[in-house]
């Protein structure tokens, strides 16, 4: 038997879809928190949650919604081998993800001038509900940002191998599962702007 | 030791309790949750199924660099800042938000040895969905991938419940933010729900390997088929699924409504079927075989005689009208250490004097690997089964002194403790000297059916140079 370099897109993308699953999970621990206290103090989270930036939040949701549109859209080029396109594809998603961190940005620096911001002063004065409220959002928000970062590590090192065409048409795995390390982001986002910004 | 009579002897109290979260802490999180599974499993489980490698070595190695990491961290946390964390290895908030020992520390420490114990359970899984050799079914699989196989599902979705959870006790340290502090408005109990969601099925993630071992060794000592080979199949599945949901009997006494209680109880019982249907199956494989009395085999016997008092044990703690009276006592200690140092500890000693002719290509000296199986065997019983006896007594667990009624026990368990100590030397000596200078054993000493036997020992690089093709159960023994 000749032995080839062992390749497996189907096992790489299963893997893949396994990790998503135990982000979601730890997202899950978190939206369990999230239940339990906005159950408690119903009233806090209430007046907590309407000082939030609603309008900065629609601007990422729409932000990232597009650019899951785009990642997905670079895959479809690159299987159609349109190498160009898709390294632009990929690049406008990186745009996108920049734009959001520069939002959430301002958003948390304006929170933090108003002197909310997790072991200040003013936050220990606030209601119970309400510094939970805020703690979460911190932590939630935190988090997601975080994996946004990672994301867009992921996308440039994608970036860069479609370049030197390490991903091409015939293999195109990695790309995938960076699209959907993206759309993972996507979806949790999804999940967190109601909870924090709509329902209030 | 500090037990062994009453007073204050060698440690202070508080060196006492830093000492048991420690230990708890290196034990639970370094060495028994990836004991089995990862030095056993990464070694044998792509052997047993026929492949060359597991899906994503590379993957496997940078989950050992980040469990290597967290090791570092866990022990970094006994040295630096305020003293050594001081908690349990349960970290049960609101204390330890409050603790000025180095909580963190240990925390992150467990934070990243759960993101390593993550990647190998997704590793395994695709392993052996992708990678049986052709011809090996589900149901020709070996019983030892099976239960890594549920093993790794309960990794894979309970970890992270626990890792967030730890995330959030972090920040809590550091912000005050209060998700777990009530002074904060936060809710103690929530904290020890979302850790036992991950950390009873983590008591699974220990003892389904050992079952597993136990499940290769028992055929290959009979020489006859598994009994019931189906049956103990979906039992490691079966305890999976069931053990991801008991986690509220670790809570009978914190506070929680009579239902969920009720509930909890009915779900540990229901456990302990698929559990008990193992130990029947092993018994019933050896029924008319022909037994050969080899020192792995007189491990597994060890293991399933502590089994079962450590899982009938269980049954005491998981009725509520019982654990009421022995919650927190010496008895869940025994209990627990039955569980896991009689189970999934022999279970790796087994493991271990199975497959070292495999791993070296040498034999070890069969008859000093009796005796330190006997030895380890009495240190073991003499040490824990007084435990049982001063718990039931109402000796409370992680006390530092105690009063006078219970120095006979305490006494018994420090002498078990030494001879435990002998067999363990024994153990160890006898494996480093065979290692290097034993009699080179054949490929196959034991005369084993599956896969890893039908090889070169100690296994070339790529396992197989030609992967085989399976066309029959892997216990066929004629």
């Amino acid at each position: 038997m000749i032995h080839t370099e062992h390749r497996d897109d189907f096992g790489a993308k299963m893997g893949m879809w396994l990790f998503i699953f135990t982000e979601l999970l730890l997202f899950g621990g978190l939206f369990i928190v999230y239940a339990v206290y906005r159950s408690q103090y119903p009233d806090d989270f209430h007046i907590a949650a309407s000082q939030l930036n609603t309008f900065i939040g629609t601007i990422n949701t729409i932000v990232l919604l597009v650019s899951s549109m785009t990642v997905a859209m670079s895959i479809t080029a690159i299987q159609k081998g349109n190498k160009k396109l898709a390294m632009s594809l990929i690049a406008i998603t990186i745009i996108f993800a920049l734009v959001f961190m520069v939002n959430k940005y301002f958003e948390w620096g304006a929170k933090v001038h108003h002197g909310i911001y997790p072991g200040s002063e003013l936050m220990l004065t606030l209601k119970r509900g309400e510094l939970l409220f805020f703690s979460l959002y911190y932590f939630m928000t935190g988090l997601h940002a975080l994996h946004i970062i990672v994301g867009m590590i992921i996308l440039i090192v994608a970036f860069v191998k479609v370049k030197n065409s390490k991903i091409n048409n015939s293999d195109y795995v990695l790309l995938e599962n960076g699209g959907l390390y993206w759309h993972l982001v996507d979806l949790i986002w999804i999940f967190l702007f109601p909870l924090l910004y709509l329902i209030s | 030791m500090e037990l062994a009579q009453p007073g204050q002897d060698f440690l202070s109290a508080q060196s006492y309790n830093a000492v048991f979260t420690v230990h708890g802490v290196i034990m639970i999180f370094l060495v028994v949750i990836p004991g089995l599974a990862a030095v056993f499993g990464n070694l044998f489980m792509p052997i047993m199924i026929g492949a060359r490698d597991v899906s994503f070595p590379k993957l496997n190695l940078f989950s050992f660099y980040i469990y290597m990491f967290g090791a570092v961290l866990a022990v970094i946390s006994l040295f630096i800042g305020k003293g050594a964390p001081d908690t349990g290895w349960t970290f049960y908030a609101p204390y330890s938000t409050q603790s000025g020992s180095n909580v963190i520390a240990a925390v992150l420490a467990a934070f990243v040895l759960g993101f390593s114990s993550i990647l190998t359970g997704l590793n395994f899984i695709v392993t052996i969905h992708r990678l049986r050799a052709p011809g090996m079914t589900w149901f020709k699989m070996p019983l030892f991938p099976w239960s890594l196989y549920a093993t790794a599902w309960i990794q894979l979705l309970a970890t992270p419940i626990v890792g967030i959870t730890l995330l959030m006790l972090v920040a809590e340290r550091l912000f005050k933010i209060g998700f777990f502090d009530p002074n904060l408005g936060g809710d103690p109990i929530l904290f020890q729900h979302l850790f036992w969601i991950y950390s009873h099925p983590a008591v699974y993630v220990m003892i389904l390997p050992a079952m597993g071992v136990i499940t290769e060794i028992i055929p290959t000592f009979a020489k006859r088929k598994v009994f019931g080979y189906k049956a103990i199949a979906l039992s490691s599945v079966a305890i999976a699924a069931v053990g991801y949901l008991v986690w509220g009997h670790h809570m009978y006494t914190a506070g929680m409504s009579g239902t969920a209680r009720w509930f909890f109880s009915f779900l540990t019982f229901i456990v302990a079927v698929p559990s008990a249907i193992k130990v029947f199956n092993w018994i019933s494989t050896m029924y008319k075989g022909s037994i050969s009395l080899e020192p792995p085999f007189y491990f597994a016997m060890a293991f399933i005689f502590n089994f079962m008092i450590g899982g009938l044990t269980g049954l005491i703690l998981g009725s509520l009208a019982t654990d009421i009276h022995v919650h927190d006592t010496a008895f869940v200690v025994a209990h627990f250490h039955y569980i896991i140092f009689g189970g999934m500890g022999f279970a790796f000693l087994a493991a271990l004097h199975y497959w070292f002719p495999k791993i070296y290509g040498r034999m070890y000296n069969h008859k000093m690997a009796n005796w330190s199986c006997v030895t380890i065997f009495v240190g073991f019983t003499v040490l824990y089964f007084p435990q049982f006896i001063v718990g039931l007594q109402g000796m409370p667990r992680r006390y530092f002194d105690y009063l006078p009624q219970f120095q006979t026990g305490h006494f018994i368990s420090a002498i078990g403790a030494f001879i435990l100590g002998i067999g363990f030397v024994l153990v160890f000596m006898n494996l480093v000297r065979s290692a290097k200078t034993g009699k080179i054993a054949e490929s196959n000493p034991w005369g084993g059916l599956t896969l890893e036997w039908q090889i070169a020992s100690p296994p070339t690089v790529e396992n197989f140079d030609e992967i085989p093709v399976i066309t029959e159960g892997p216990y066929e023994y004629k």
